[in-house]
């Protein structure tokens, strides 16, 4: 026979009970629908870890005071970052003394209030050296940045985000030249940074203000910051290579000027950017596989639906079946016919969990604010895998038919 | 045509066997009318599955046209009944979605026919058996015998050399029976091949022959009676 035929008979079966056809499928839709949706949620939670970490600065060490280890040796210690044991001589040696490193900030930080032309805004002002636009990946959009020298001399300028720039000044006025008054300090903007956006974790990244160490330091922070202490020391490598090796080297330097025992806790703590990077997108991945490994569970089990709707089909069809036979079908022909009407239901059911997959990806990622992200593979794999669960749950059905014996069948009632 | 000879048909009910045929031989040639007669249980209709090809002798010789049916596999099987065997049954066996046209096409379709000369055959066929009129109906929507006539329409459907028809009159009432007998009978004055089962005598004396079968053997065969 031609195969076309068989298709016509596939399709005429499928068409004869609209609603149980339609029944069947259901389960293989909610299972590629979920399967689409649920990597199209973590693919989309990669993403947004990705460009959270990726948006604090590539190939970064991020050196804090204070142990980031555990409670060890019988005493709690200190969080990361609590404690005043980093110098600005620290990150000085660091940039004279190892090699690879393309950037050296040290940065102090603390809240205040801006005040402008009548306009007030409640932020956090960083104090760093101008390497600093180099290790968070920072550039100026108009004006400058302040130079080592007015740094060195704790000259009051000030380079600040399009946030501020918006808030404090309006939207068409450029903020260059402007005085702003940091809590009762006035000082000058002398540059814009370029947009940066959201950051996955939600932060806006352009409300940020960026002043010299100095001045930052002794007119902002105050007395919680003392001599020359810094709060932080980005680090940044000079291709990411180097990273691991630039961790080691700083880790080493640091011990050594800090006079840390051999066997004794660090004071303080490097943060390496990319390792951690890693871990959250392992973690990330993890949890995707799991998420679709349960999604393709309801998918074997809507293949479990159609191969009970065929088993019944089979056996409501055995005259049917029986009169194929007489007739001249093959034993072949009758296997193919019902395969082909269970893989039809599984493809469109496919099809349809797609649609709907692809569609919910695009709910969920504006409603949990996530950016949209249909993994492309999902497409071709799950309707690959709802052929297979045809396939699969449609052979027994289909072999049973197959197997009838044609007097018996044609005897059925 | 049909060379059938010491055939025997044993089947297995649990510890017992038992002989369906035990032992039958039989002769029909190109263009005979024969009917093949017997109380239930006597084999008759197992004999007419073998030539039908539907299902296999235990043992013994079935040749038609030469070729030793006994020794097809299933699919052999298959195509010696699409090609070669037009069946009609007692209960018509139509598909019940199909159209009358659609019945009738369906051995065409196994035969591989594009759909164009199908359907056109199928209509021809059709307008043969008197139903012209009734090819979009469903089985549903005809009176049985017509729903026979279908039957027959799809049973000539693949130019078969053989007619075997296995109580065509058993569901229907006594006139719209003559009409099928009738248009049986044309039939085999064109020239097909007849070879029916049954158990009513009037249907047995239409045929030029009658076998009488009893107990899986031949207990008669007399020709030249029929009318």
């Amino acid at each position: 026979m031609r195969r076309i035929d068989l298709v016509v008979f596939a399709a005429r079966a499928i068409i004869a009970h609209p609603t149980r056809s339609a029944l069947t499928s259901l389960g293989v839709v909610i299972g590629v629908a979920a399967v689409v949706m649920m990597t199209s949620i973590g693919l989309g939670a990669q993403q947004r870890v990705t460009s959270a970490i990726g948006g604090l600065g590539s190939n970064l060490l991020i050196i804090s005071p204070g142990a980031s280890r555990g409670p060890g040796g019988g005493f709690v210690s200190q969080g990361a970052g609590s404690g005043q044991t980093l110098t600005e001589d620290d990150a000085r040696a660091i940039q004279t003394q190892i090699e690879g490193a393309a950037a050296v900030a040290p940065s102090v930080r603390g809240a205040a209030q801006l005040t402008a032309e009548g306009a007030n805004w409640q932020t956090r002002v960083e104090g760093v050296t101008p390497d600093y636009l180099t290790a968070r990946d920072l550039t100026i959009a108009s004006g400058r940045m302040f130079d080592e020298s007015e740094a060195r001399q704790g000259r009051k300028v000030i380079v600040i985000g399009q946030t501020i720039a918006t808030e404090l000044f309006g939207a068409d006025t450029d903020p260059v030249g402007k005085r702003i008054r940091v809590g009762s300090v006035p000082f000058e903007v002398v540059g814009v940074l370029a947009s940066k956006g959201q950051s996955g974790f939600g932060q806006d990244q352009d409300d940020i203000v960026l002043g010299p160490l100095q001045a930052v330091r002794s007119r902002v922070v105050g007395r919680r910051v003392q001599g020359s202490n810094v709060q932080t020391i980005y680090v940044k490598a000079a291709t990411a290579e180097e990273l691991d090796r630039l961790q080691e080297d700083v880790t080493n330097l640091l011990r050594e000027r800090h006079r840390i025992r051999q066997g004794a806790e660090d004071d303080f703590s490097v943060q390496n950017m990319a390792s951690i990077m890693e871990a959250m997108q392992a973690s990330v991945k993890t949890f995707t596989s799991l998420l679709a490994a349960v999604a393709a569970v309801s998918l074997v089990v809507g293949g479990v639906g159609i191969m009970n709707i065929m088993l019944v089909a089979v056996t409501e069809r055995t005259r049917e079946i029986g009169l194929r036979m007489a007739v001249g079908a093959r034993r072949n022909d009758v296997l193919f016919q019902f395969a082909l009407e269970a893989i039809t239901l599984s493809v469109i059911g496919g099809i349809i969990g797609l649609i709907i997959g692809v569609g919910g990806g695009f709910l969920m990622a504006r409603l949990g604010d996530w950016p949209v992200a249909i993994a492309g593979w999902s497409i071709p794999v799950s309707l690959g895998f709802s052929l297979l669960v045809g396939l699969v749950f449609g052979a027994y059905p289909s072999w049973r038919a197959a197997r009838l014996d044609p007097i018996e069948a044609l005897r059925r009632e | 045509m049909i060379e059938i000879r010491d055939l025997e048909k044993v089947y297995q009910m649990g510890e017992e066997t038992v002989a369906a045929l035990a032992g039958v031989s039989l002769t029909i040639s190109r263009g005979e009318h024969v009917a093949i007669i017997g109380p239930s249980g006597s084999g008759k209709s197992t004999l007419m599955n073998i030539i039908g090809g539907l299902d296999r002798p235990t043992r013994g010789d079935y040749r038609f046209d030469g070729e030793d049916v006994s020794g097809f596999d299933d699919d052999d099987l298959a195509n010696f009944r699409c090609r070669r065997i037009g069946f009609v049954f007692q209960s018509f066996q139509l598909l019940p979605r199909l159209t009358a046209l659609q019945n009738v096409e369906l051995p065409m379709v196994y035969a591989g026919l594009p759909p164009a000369e199908r359907r056109a055959r199928a209509a021809s066929l059709l307008e043969r058996v008197g139903l012209g009129a009734r090819t979009g109906h469903r089985p549903t929507q005809m009176s049985g015998g017509q729903q026979q006539r279908v039957a027959i329409a799809r049973a000539l459907a693949n130019a078969p050399d053989l007619l075997l028809a296995d109580e065509p009159t058993g569901a229907l009432d006594s006139a719209t029976g003559r009409d099928v007998l009738e248009l049986f009978r044309t039939l085999n004055a064109e020239g097909l091949t007849l070879v029916l089962v049954t158990h009513d005598q009037k249907v047995a004396d239409q045929a030029h022959r009658r076998v009488t079968f009893q107990d899986g053997r031949i207990l008669s065969d007399e020709s030249g009676a029929g009318q």
